[in-house]
């Protein structure tokens, strides 16, 4: 472990294959508490961390189906219990019109999760996060690369690993305070 | 790196979407800068001047109209939705061609949407803003608009969920907020580049606010990309639907010349095909005051032409099928509705919107016209009007000459209805300006995966 106020080692890199190829290696030597930071969303980056599955489509598919019954449910309790109106003795629970709003909340329901559980997976807003401290990752949102070994990992050590980046051929390796 | 701060103006080869010779670095700087210079174009301002203009006149006709009531309009019996839905039902449909840019071509794997689909949402976002004002309006207290959503009240009585009109205000609600929705989630990793672009400590902190922290993290992507493809799957759907609700209004009375089953799909392409013509409307003047013809290259307008022809095509189609139908079905009222809409009151335009829609749109066919962008945006704004027609025509026509000749009536629109009407075009204008000069009208995180250096290298073996 390393001393308290290290928040990790960060290494810059020039193009997404300079990216995949070191955290592809910094995963194979061992670390786990690896991020990558990248301007634009890289595929490849996710074979190397293992991101494919994510709760986000169970979480949309939980509000999709509150909001369906939602919308079907606040219907029938309207016109069925609340305020039953007898038109030409037609049924009151009359199914068929109430589609289109079960079906409009349904997909407001999931639209509304699916950002809240964005929101909440990648657990934002948050107003401070160390990388800001290295003053080069402002490019990180432009056209630089990033790879963040994190002290929270067993096989941190701040000399070992930040020579350990060095053998990746970055542009420059740089400590990140906490 | 010194080749970064160069900005490209070569224009692209015919078949490019985006032109040679990008860096990340040049696509960041050159759709920030539009947003973080301190000089504005003098279009920006003449384009902003005109809007504020109209947006008095709009200011002036609501206050009128809050002051004296929906009577100001020409609405009188029997034609009581006159200008109102009318531009309610255009309005709506021009929004539908942002959606379909950025939720439709996102599923279709189109790469060619990605320099156009932030504006392009943008406009749906205002176009829909637009099309609120009219029903709201047109309720006669405004002020009560809560009436129409189901709420526990003393009044003891709750709205119809069997009418097409109670299921109108949750469509188009549902669609205001899954726009709004899409389109912030898009400019979240935009909004970061800002906040780290701009040199303004007041713009730092607002675009910082607003971009919650996001600092391109692979974990977070990963996340983002399957959430941008669910909001692309429960947009599509959506959109479909909101115009065939809007179209159930019409079709679910039993008006002659309203009541057909091939509304929904007839305004669905209708409403596809006005959206393009305001996408071609606002990208050509925009792409040539910033110099953006390496992103929204020709390819792009030669694109929309295209689906502005195939949906024209479609929209041809329902009228020749809707004046067939009338004659087939031998209906009384059906023909006589179609040929009142020929021969009455309202034949100039009948004719007008025929030559706009139909007989104009076959110059579509000429690859001359899809590369020529001046010809382009000529083209969409005879579309917009022509669609405009269109709707004026379903709505006043019919409800002017319905089923027994001693109730017909003629519309006539008051000044009051063209102030708002232009009034909205006002609204709408202030928005995009505003929000051309605010943020950045083309998604510039999209765009960086389109340059050929995006493509990771695999190593051999791997």
């Amino acid at each position: 472990m390393s001393l308290p106020g290290t928040y990790g080692v960060m290494a810059e890199f020039d193009s997404p294959t300079a990216l995949v190829n070191a955290t592809r290696a910094a995963h194979e030597h061992g670390y786990r508490k690896l991020d990558a930071y990248s301007p634009f969303p890289i595929e490849e980056l996710n074979d190397v961390l293992h991101l494919h599955k994510n709760k986000l489509p169970l979480i949309v598919l939980i509000g999709g189906i509150l909001g369906g019954l939602t919308g079907f449910m606040l219907q029938y309790y309207v016109t069925v219990i609340e305020f039953p109106i007898n038109i030409g003795g037609r049924p009151l629970n009359s199914w068929p019109s109430y589609v289109i709003i079960t079906f409009e909340l349904t997909i407001l329901f999931a639209a509304l999760s699916s950002v809240l559980g964005l929101l909440a997976l990648c657990g934002l807003p948050m107003p401070y996060h160390p990388v800001f401290n290295v003053p080069r990752f402002a490019m990180a949102s432009r056209n630089r690369f990033f790879l963040c070994i994190e002290a929270a990992d067993p096989l941190f050590d701040a000399e070992k690993t930040s020579e350990f980046l060095e053998t990746l051929a970055p542009q420059e390796v740089s400590k990140v305070a906490n | 790196m010194p080749e970064d701060h160069d900005i490209v103006t070569e224009r692209p080869a015919p078949h490019e979407i985006i032109a040679p010779g990008y860096t990340f670095g040049s696509v960041t700087d050159q759709i920030a800068s539009v947003v973080l210079t301190r000089r504005t174009p003098i279009f920006w301002f003449a384009c902003f001047s005109v809007s504020i203009v109209l947006l008095s006149g709009f200011l002036l006709a609501v206050t009128v109209l809050l002051a004296q009531g929906v009577g100001v309009w020409g609405i009188r019996m029997p034609v009581m939705w006159g200008f109102a839905i009318t531009n309610f039902v255009w309005w709506i449909g021009i929004g539908h061609a942002g959606t379909l840019i950025s939720a439709i071509l996102l599923l279709l794997n189109q790469q060619w949407r990605n320099s156009i689909n932030r504006f392009a949402e943008a406009m749906t976002l205002f176009a829909v803003a637009c099309a609120g004002v009219f029903p709201l309006l047109h309720l006669g207290r405004p002020w009560l608009f809560y009436w129409l959503f189901p709420y526990p009240n003393t009044m003891g009585v709750q709205p119809q969920f069997r009418s097409p009109l109670v299921w109108d205000v949750f469509a188009v609600s549902t669609y205001a907020t899954v726009s709004l929705l899409f389109w912030y989630v898009g400019l979240i990793p935009d909004l970061g580049t800002l906040r780290d672009r701009t040199q303004n400590r007041f713009g730092r902190y607002i675009y910082g606010i607003f971009a919650q922290g996001w600092r391109g993290s692979a974990r977070h992507w990963s996340v983002y990309e399957t959430a941008s493809l669910l909001l692309a799957g429960l947009a599509t759907p959506l959109v479909l639907s909101v115009h065939t609700v809007v179209s159930f209004d019409f079709t679910v009375a039993i008006v002659p010349g309203w009541h057909s089953t091939f509304f929904p799909p007839y305004f669905v392409a209708g409403a596809i095909y006005s959206g393009f013509a305001m996408v071609l409307a606002l990208a050509i003047p925009l792409r040539s005051v910033y110099g953006l013809q390496g992103l929204i290259t020709d390819k792009h307008l030669d694109n929309c032409g295209k689906i502005m022809l195939g949906t024209g095509m479609i929209v041809a189609y329902a009228y020749i099928m809707e004046t067939f139908t009338a004659w087939y079905s031998g209906n009384t009222f059906e023909g006589a509705a179609i040929w009142n809409r020929m021969t009455g009151p309202y034949a100039s335009s009948y004719w007008f919107l025929i030559t706009c829609n139909i007989v104009l749109l076959q110059v579509g066919w000429f690859k001359k016209v899809r590369s020529s962008p001046v010809l382009l945006f000529i083209w969409s704004i005879i579309v917009l009007i022509g669609m405009w027609l269109e709707r004026y025509m379903i709505i006043v026509s019919s409800l002017a000459q319905d089923f027994v000749p001693s109730s017909w009536g003629i519309f006539h629109a008051t000044r009051w209805d063209w102030l708002t009407y232009t009034g909205t075009i006002g609204l709408f204008l202030f928005l995009f300006f505003l929000f051309i000069r605010a943020l950045p009208m083309i998604s510039i995180f999209e765009v960086r995966t389109l340059l050929p250096q995006a493509k990771v290298e695999e190593e051999a073996g791997r």
